[in-house]
């Protein structure tokens, strides 16, 4: 037996990022929950296309010459909302609105998601 | 259903601040022992007679029955709801409560923190939740700094805006002696400010103070014969919408939407009755949030709205009148000192005291925005 945090850590271990809905056509859910909100049903996992948006983002500014480090909330692609990391971007240019893709990365304490910027085509 | 308020059944019997700014050598519940003390000789009311007990600390989640064993007395109820810097406000929600159906007979709300001489840092016990740690936000500064960067994107509001908070905030201070930071402030000197958390710079964010304050709750047929003019409470009102920040359907809008339409309608009040209005004002945006989602203004017209002056001295609405958290004091959960300078006004005791204000309203807020609590209080006309 394993709670939904759980379940989601595993999977993330093998390299998906699971988001969960109550049905096919309802708004994803992240965090990882036991029951849907609200209505309390049954909630399945799904994996999570890895595309969004920048919903928000924050630049932490250090003591110089350490640069400066962004926190940013995205709006993935299937309604839920995460916080991330934009990596490789610059303060002068990242933008809430731009596409973003998720990567699995090393992170300190094992695998992190973490965004990628979408190059316009 | 629901939501049925004794409008003006209690009142403020007694209120008292201790140790506000810098009072080194003391601990939390030194510093929120003397308040509650000189609260009760304000309220001309002996220690013996408190059956209620509400209190929030920084450091003790048994504040309740700690503050009970201090002052050696066995109250019928002890609270010590942690709804963050909004705690105070739920605190009362429960002791009008209790007061008026006679459970209980003398409430004290007590708060004391030694934030500024202990450690200078923001003292609070609450984390990031496990999703958001490993990106390592600075908490809360970044919550807010996310919310104001959205609000920034989606309505234009400008860091001009958020400076306008700021130095409105510093001309209330510079006329009250309580106030902790002093001296001229411009927009200049805000927007030249160091970021820390961007569009967040140092000249956004409230104090590191020391402080306590405490205050008496008795029902309003004794209150009024107390020493002091009568301020009963009209409408009070908590909302809880997430606990993360994060988890908002529209970041920008709070859960201060709901409290503070339900406190309004039980006070029988719209915000253009309200004279006087106090704030938790943790981050400049703060102000700019509440305002609007308390009706002040529309959503999205926070910015202009506390343009040209429009919330500092001698502007059209009166917006935290001691100084707020950004000027006055900010001791950690300064939910306390935004009742206790809409009390003083009501009362015609504040230091810039609005000349024949009778409405009054005080927000709490706490954790990323999280917990929103508003209390309309008002005078012996009110009721």
């Amino acid at each position: 037996m394993t709670g939904a945090s759980a379940l989601w850590d595993e999977a993330l271990a093998q390299g998906r990022l699971l988001l969960q809905r109550a049905s096919p056509q309802a708004k994803a859910i992240f965090p990882p929950r036991e029951m849907a909100p609200l209505s309390g049903e049954p909630l399945e996992c799904f994996e999570a296309s890895g595309l969004g948006t920048i919903y928000s983002l924050t630049w932490i500014q250090r003591r110089p010459p350490e640069p400066a480090s962004n926190v940013v909330i995205v709006e993935l692609a299937e309604g839920a909302r995460m916080m991330g990391r934009v990596e490789g971007a610059d303060e002068a240019t990242l933008r809430i609105g731009m596409p973003v893709r998720v990567r699995i990365a090393d992170g300190a304490d094992g695998p992190l998601v973490v965004f990628d910027l979408v190059e316009a085509a | 259903m629901g939501d049925r308020f004794p409008r003006g059944k209690v009142s403020v019997a007694g209120l008292a601040t201790y140790g506000v700014g810098e009072w080194p050598g003391y601990s939390n519940i030194e510093l929120a022992a003397n308040a509650t003390r000189l609260a009760l000789a304000d309220a001309a009311i002996p220690l013996d007679q408190v059956d209620g007990v509400f209190i929030c600390l920084p450091d003790d989640l048994f504040a309740g029955l700690s503050l009970a064993q201090y002052l050696g007395i066995h109250p019928r109820f002890t609270d010590n709801n942690r709804a963050g810097g909004a705690s105070f406000m739920s605190h009362l929600v429960t002791a009008v409560m209790m007061l008026e159906a006679g459970y209980l007979d003398c409430a004290v709300i007590a708060y004391g923190s030694n934030q500024r001489s202990s450690g200078g840092k923001l003292s609070t016990p609450a984390r990031p939740d496990r999703w958001d740690t490993p990106y390592a936000p600075m908490y809360p500064l970044s919550y807010y700094a996310l919310v104001a960067a959205r609000h920034m994107h989606q309505y234009g509001t400008t860091r001009e805006h958020l400076a306008e908070v700021a130095v409105a905030a510093r001309g209330w201070a510079n006329t009250n002696p309580e106030a902790f930071a002093k001296g001229p402030l411009t927009i200049e000197d805000c927007l030249k400010a160091r970021l820390i958390s961007t569009p967040i710079s140092v000249k956004d964010c409230c104090l590191v103070t020391d402080g306590a304050a405490a205050m008496v709750l008795t029902r309003t047929d004794r209150a009024k014969d107390g020493p002091q003019p009568l301020v009963p409470v009209l409408g009070a009102a908590a909302a809880t919408w997430y606990n993360s920040v994060t988890q908002a359907e529209d970041i920008t809008i709070t859960a201060a939407a709901e409290s503070g339409a339900r406190a309004l309608a039980m006070a029988g009040a719209t915000p253009a009755d309200i004279d006087v209005v106090q704030l938790y004002d943790a981050f400049t945006i703060n102000t700019i949030l509440f305002l609007e989602d308390l009706g002040f203004c529309a959503k999205g017209e926070g910015g202009a709205f506390v343009s040209g002056g429009r919330i500092g001295p001698g502007g059209a609405l009166p917006v935290n009148t001691n100084g707020g958290g950004l000027s006055c004091c900010h001791p950690g959960m300064y939910g306390m000192f935004a009742m206790t300078e809409a009390i003083r006004q009501m009362r015609g005791q504040a230091a810039n005291q609005i000349g024949g204000a009778r409405l009054a309203l005080a927000h709490g807020n706490g954790g990323t925005l999280s917990a929103q609590a508003t209390v309309i209080f008002g005078n012996a006309e009110t009721v």
